[in-house]
């Protein structure tokens, strides 16, 4: 039987589902290979039933909590789809303030008729088996990841940093150009797509599992900045994480 | 008269993005409940923004939707441009226009095969679509696949964009690029788009009409899609800083997104009220194509917001081509974005695919956001969905019960809502 794929999709721009629908003709492809039971973007076709879910989005109300756990019941392997999953993303700078507050920002008088909690990565409510990071994830990796799923190869996650990817693009270096950039710290596997279109890294794929801190001190130190600067920006993506200097 | 029950909630329409429920509930032909629902988890964007500079603003706020985020990266960064008094050049002006073709195009192509089409198929998506109309399916993805790659070209990533900043762009397209843009528009595009426009005229739109009111940016010798003045069908354009005197946003229950109105008892953005409102300046194929499909200035069936969208697809492929030519000859000239940062307040409006997007920052002396408002179009449509609901729902309740529900979960997805924006939306209760 081919394996039952379904697609679920908390609080986010729902961007990471677009990048699925934006394979364009592999997707074709893939579709022969695998069953998709749930994705509720492009089609109003649904089923309880899935051996693989793909996460999108933050869980950001209690309801969304339990539902996540719910799939996580049904599922064989639970993917975190993008960075408001693996790490909360964007929607954590809200993190940043009471909840109060942001509700009365927005909602003013009539904050009272909604709710909201901090976000948390997926993580923290459920087991996640993979983490396809970025925001949005790479489509390169995330068919990747679809195809080692289906010859019952290991995924590996790129290991390397950014700024590895940004050489061989053979970009002048952001901080040159008198940018603060995250590559040296991030998690590549992304091309370095955001240096390569003339910015910066902002840290959209979390930290790398095991940076060269040495050789970023000595980085930080020649632009005048320091580790709580790199934590402060590492914020605008990953707020909801902690992260060790 | 009829003796049956219709109870049914579509909970979370499918095939839109975002979440909404439609929730029905009637008697012997008496309708008891009728319900546009949105239940969409909120984000907060107007307070998460507060405190970040205005550069990590127009970089962050295109996260808003994975749909539109070209158009929301625009609203955002022409506010930023307002408040620091920024004027594009010519040329900046020129690859902005075509990055945002290349959006109302990708996104107007995705929901009109992707999104809208499965439902005149008889099938639940596109997906089985891929075996029984094949040669229907590669069209649509070749067409979005080309949408994509015409604004990554201008702006390093469709979703979300990179390269474009406050006063410019930091990363300029080549000549070559641009002239791979214009060749395939000029010939391959133009091909599908001629089969795409056969294949409409074979579906049949449900036949609804409710008037109201269009709002829609206007300008006196373009079809606005970017800045100009809000226009409406019912009264004089009025300067994008008074968009609150248009959109006058509420608060209701049944909805984490806020509901707007003006003249009258609700009104529509997108497609179809830009059309309504500035029909007399398409470029020529588009009002031919219009002609074609029977589009009518003014239009007041909702559901014919996807033959605007078909009609405004042709449009950017036309304006593309001639913004294209002024940019080719010229040739690409080097130029560094600059702003100069001061303490104000600006308010940036675009016309994103489904309707007037409005972006309003406040900055302090440093560049930092002390205050933003955001008002998007799905939100100005969802009042127009409920009140379109209140109309249709007595003139087909004598109808079986699922096609009363593919009725009102078409006429919602006519919209092309996009509730992730702020909220989600889209399951169709019937109790």
């Amino acid at each position: 039987m081919k394996p039952r794929v379904a697609f679920f999709d908390f609080t986010g721009c729902e961007g990471c589902q677009l990048e699925v629908l934006n394979f364009n003709l592999e997707i074709v492809d893939l579709i022969g290979a695998v069953d998709i039971v749930e994705f509720r973007e492009a089609s109003s076709d649904h089923s309880e039933e899935y051996d693989i879910a793909f996460i999108e989005g933050s869980q950001t109300t209690q309801k969304d909590v339990e539902r996540v756990q719910k799939i996580r019941e049904k599922a064989g392997i639970l993917v975190a789809l993008g960075a408001c999953s693996c790490t909360g993303g964007v929607n954590a700078l809200k993190n940043r303030f009471p909840m109060e507050e942001n509700l009365k920002v927005v909602y003013g008088d009539a904050a009272k008729y909604y709710t909201t909690i901090p976000t948390r990565p997926t993580s923290a409510y459920v087991k996640v088996d993979v983490h396809l990071h970025g925001c949005p994830p790479n489509r390169n990796e995330v068919i990747s990841l679809v195809k080692c799923l289906l010859t019952g190869k290991k995924f590996e996650l790129c290991h390397n940093p950014v700024c590895v990817e940004c050489k061989l693009a053979e970009n002048v270096c952001a901080f040159e150009r008198g940018e603060f950039c995250l590559g040296p710290v991030t998690r590549g596997g992304c091309n370095a797509v955001c240096v390569t279109a003339g910015r910066k890294c902002w840290g959209c794929r979390a930290p790398v599992d095991e940076p060269n801190i040495n050789s970023e001190k000595e980085l930080l130190a020649k632009y005048g900045l320091t580790v709580d600067d790199v934590l402060n920006q590492f914020k605008l993506f990953n707020g909801a994480l902690e992260v060790s200097k | 008269m009829t003796t049956k029950e219709v109870n049914f909630t579509v909970h979370h329409v499918a095939r839109i993005e975002g979440h909404g429920n439609i929730i029905v509930n009637a008697k012997d032909g008496k309708i008891e409940e009728c319900k546009w629902e949105v239940p969409e988890s909120p984000r907060f964007f107007e307070s998460m923004l507060r405190g970040l500079s205005y550069s990590d603003v127009n970089f962050i706020a295109p996260r808003i939707c994975g749909i539109c985020a070209v158009a929301h990266a625009n609203a955002s960064i022409t506010a930023v441009e307002a408040a620091f008094g920024v004027k594009p050049t010519e040329q900046y002006s020129l690859l902005r226009d075509t990055l945002f073709d290349a959006e109302t195009f990708t996104s107007h192509v995705l929901h009109t095969y992707f999104l809208v089409a499965p439902d005149f198929f008889n099938v639940g998506s596109v997906i089985p679509l891929a075996a029984t109309h094949t040669d229907v399916v590669l069209r649509a993805l070749r067409l979005k696949k080309f949408g994509n790659d015409w604004a990554d070209i201008l702006c390093g990533r469709k979703t979300h964009p990179i390269s474009q900043v406050a006063g410019g762009f930091v990363k300029l397209p080549t000549v070559e690029q641009l002239k791979w843009i214009k060749d395939k528009l000029e010939g391959e595009v133009m091909q599908d788009m001629a089969i795409t426009v056969d294949l409409f005229k074979t579906l049949k739109f449900p036949d609804f009409t409710r008037e109201t009111e269009y709002i829609a940016l206007t300008k006196p010798d373009e079809y606005a899609f970017i800045l100009g003045m809000i226009g409406s069908s019912d009264c004089k354009p009025v300067p994008i800083n008074d968009y609150l005197s248009m959109t006058n946003e509420f608060c209701v229950p049944q909805s984490t997104a806020k509901w707007t109105k003006h003249l009258r008892e609700s009104y529509q953005v997108g497609a179809l009220a830009r059309f309504n409102v500035n029909h007399d300046k398409l470029h020529p194929k588009a009002k031919k194509v219009a002609q074609e499909l029977g589009l009518k200035a003014p239009c007041h069936n909702p559901y014919f917001i996807s033959v605007a969208q078909l009609v405004e697809t042709m449009h950017t492929v036309e304006n593309s081509i001639m913004v294209l030519d002024k940019l080719l000859s010229k040739g690409i000239k080097p130029e560094k974005p600059e702003v100069k940062v001061k303490a104000g307040r600006g308010v940036g409006a675009v016309e994103a695919p489904r309707g007037i997007l409005f972006h309003d920052y406040t900055f302090d002396d440093d560049g930092k956001c002390i205050a933003a408002n955001i008002i998007i179009p799905t939100n100005e449509n969802h009042n127009s969905i409920q009140h379109d609901f209140n109309k249709l729902l007595p003139e087909i309740i004598d109808k079986p019960q699922d096609e009363i529900k593919k009725l009102m979960e078409m006429l919602v997805r006519a919209y092309d809502p996009c509730v992730s924006c702020s909220t989600h939306m889209l399951e169709v209760k019937f109790k």
